[in-house]
């Protein structure tokens, strides 16, 4: 579990100011023109040391991310853009870090921008967050202000600016190359790699794509060092992280906790123990909609990082967990996200299109049950055809969680299917009743 | 991601307000020049607001996305796309108020269908993207709105009221009815995404609050 000594977002909860005096007095913008100074080459290799991996779902090496832009400039400019489009069901720690931690993500945006030799950095800030995107313009404004930001900035000779574009309302804008085209003035849908952003990115420039937790513990990082960093954790899962628990806890929350610790003591500490008991637990969904769930038997024992749940052929995602009790309907909770990723395609590719509208339609009749036992099977096989054959991966976060389902409930679905019968007798294809279809069969 | 164009609604004619021209003046400065189409979704949003402050229903006309598509040497059919899109951008016109409920899992798991039900008793309104008789709200689903700690959310325009049920969905509903916005943010006994009750980590002193 991790002390207090070794947060990095100590103001978390906003229980102080998050203006630049305060900001100042947590070690924020306090040396940063000598960090500036070790040069681009050792900013890299320390957040390389780190093992910092990106936090926004993916896991890719953040230092190896930054190490893929371009050494010396052929004319065009570099960029750094963060990915502050957090919209994925149950994740909600981002946000916490653009209202009450803004200048320590200023401040490590342009250390990181610096890094990647980049003059100018973007955040894309999903467009329900108005007023943390007001919170951030504030302290923006601020940095400007005191020098910190524009030529020169905070003194490092490094002319650096950042800006706020918000987005409005589009799931897909998370996806780095559709926040990319939509930061350009288009509609978001990905565009096909390669050529990846290092290359052809932000107005066919040089762009890193990071996310918004990524890029702001970059200043601590480098104030602390790797060594420290990657003394938290466990091997290959270094460092602390923000997580969120939602769902059936007694006291839902974000909290930041070190990788590796088991899913069970972090319910149990943060979350105030799942309602009703541990024994009424379900299953957690871990990080974000699109990781496949965990039963309780996986629970008892799983640690929260990334190799631990890959191993459980789920994943850390962002690692903020959705809690389900026995009470849930579990197939209902899965089959709400199939009508999530229906409305959030773009509707660019086929298979995601057509893909996601059936995979809901489906999950819409395995809800009343209204389905024969091997249409189970049938839609496993569909999700399989959609994962993996997408532009991007939006197609797979809609299969993987009706995955997760049948690998895991495939008992209640088909019990579902056989009460529905029993209610409304059929063979065969199932008709849907005189007098319309009841909300559930039970 | 479907919008429903109605041309009946649609007013002849819209200028920018002097409010708008200064905001639109910082948001031009974000991008390179040749690169302004960037500031299409700001432009959106300006004319968005203006409407809500001129007209009392925040929604674009499809006659203010060809002043934008003039202003920005865009396509206007690049800008329908962009406006249509999004679904934050209201194509039609809408109430005074804009009750959007989260219905997404973390949400609905915590009593989301609940505060759809003390909406629609709220208002009269039946049915998601309907508008209440006396046009003062309209209500709409929307997919998760990024605080999930703090579920089920109801969003009225710009502002989250966080931990709702049945009870205080109907109290906000009626303070707005009255003319006035209750306080946005968590409406039990927490600090914004801290447990209830109080934080559990960042109590040593150096963390603490600074008094």
């Amino acid at each position: 579990m991790l002390a207090d000594k070794d947060r990095i977002f100590t103001n978390l909860y906003g229980q102080n100011d998050w203006r630049l005096e305060a900001a100042r007095k947590r070690g924020d913008w306090t040396n940063t023109a000598d960090i500036i100074a070790k040069g681009r080459d050792a900013i890299i290799v320390e957040m390389k040391a780190s093992g910092l991996r990106g936090r926004g779902g993916a896991g890719f090496p953040t230092g190896l991310k930054w190490s893929f832009m371009p050494k010396q400039s052929d004319g065009r400019p570099h960029y750094l853009v963060i990915n502050g489009d957090e919209s994925e069901p149950g994740t909600c720690k981002d946000r916490e870090v653009m209202r009450h931690e803004p200048h320590k993500l200023i401040e490590s945006a342009m250390i990181a921008s610096f890094a990647m030799g980049a003059h100018a950095s973007y955040i894309y800030i999903r467009g329900e967050f108005c007023r943390e995107a007001e919170r951030l313009q504030a302290a923006i404004d601020e940095a400007y202000a005191a020098g910190l930001l524009g030529k020169n900035a905070a003194g490092s000779g490094w002319d650096f600016d950042f800006r706020i574009h918000r987005g409005a309302g589009a799931y897909i804008c998370g996806e780095e190359t559709a926040l990319l085209e939509s930061l350009e003035g288009k509609k978001g849908q990905p565009r096909m790699k390669p050529p990846f952003p290092a290359g052809v990115g932000l107005y066919g420039c040089p762009t890193t794509v990071n996310n918004v937790e990524s890029i702001a513990v970059t200043s601590t990082i480098m104030r602390r060092g790797a060594t420290w960093f990657a003394g938290l954790g466990r091997p290959n899962n270094a460092g602390s992280k923000l997580m969120a628990i939602s769902g059936h806890v007694n006291t839902p929350c974000v909290f930041e906790e070190e990788l590796g610790v088991p899913l069970k003591e972090i319910i149990e500490k943060h979350g105030g123990g799942v309602r009703g008991g541990w024994d009424n637990l379900l299953a957690v969904i871990p990080g974000g909609c699109s990781v496949p769930l965990l039963p309780k038997s996986v629970c008892e024992t799983v640690l929260m990082d990334y190799d631990s749940l890959r191993a459980e052929r789920s994943g850390l995602g962002t690692a903020c967990m959705i809690v389900m009790d026995r009470s849930t309907d579990i197939i209902k909770a899965i089959a709400r996200f199939s009508k999530f990723f229906k409305h959030e395609s773009c509707g660019q590719c086929t298979p995601c299109r057509e893909g996601t509208g059936w995979m809901m339609r489906m999950m819409d009749r395995m809800v009343q049950g209204r389905a024969d036992i091997e249409e189970i099977d049938l839609l496993e096989q569909v999700t399989r055809q959609v994962e993996g054959h997408t532009i991007c991966a939006l197609g797979d976060a809609a299969a993987w969680p009706i995955q997760g389902l049948i690998r895991h409930f495939r008992p209640e679905m088909e019990e579902r299917i056989r009460q529905y019968k029993a209610a409304y007798g059929s063979t065969g294809l199932v008709q849907v009743p005189a007098g319309g279809v009841p909300a559930a069969v039970e | 991601m479907s919008t429903v164009w109605t041309p009946a609604e649609q007013p002849d004619s819209f200028v920018f307000d002097a409010a708008s021209e200064e905001e639109i003046a910082g948001v031009l400065t974000k991008y390179p020049e040749e690169r302004k189409a960037s500031a299409v979704m700001p432009l959106l949003y300006i004319v968005q607001r203006q409407m809500g402050r001129v007209t009392g229903s925040a929604w674009v006309p499809v006659v203010a996305m060809d002043v934008i598509a003039q202003r920005l040497g865009m396509a206007a059919i690049r800008v329908y796309e962009v406006a249509s899109f999004y679904t934050m951008f209201n194509t039609r016109p809408i109430g005074r108020y804009h009750l959007q409920v989260c219905t997404t899992t973390p949400c609905w798991l915590r009593g989301s269908d609940d505060v759809v039900e003390a909406c629609q008793k709220a208002t009269g309104i039946q049915h998601f993207g309907e508008t209440s008789a006396d046009g003062l709200f309209t209500m709409s689903e929307v997919e998760c709105l990024g605080a999930c700690s703090n579920a089920p959310i109801l969003q009225v325009d710009d502002d989250f009221y966080e931990d709702m049920n049945a009870e205080r969905t109907a109290a906000v509903i009626a303070e707005l009815r009255a003319g006035r916005r209750p306080t946005p943010g968590p409406t039990i006994n927490r600090s914004v995404s801290a447990p209830e009750g109080g934080r559990k980590t960042l109590l040593s002193p150096s963390t603490a609050d600074q008094e």
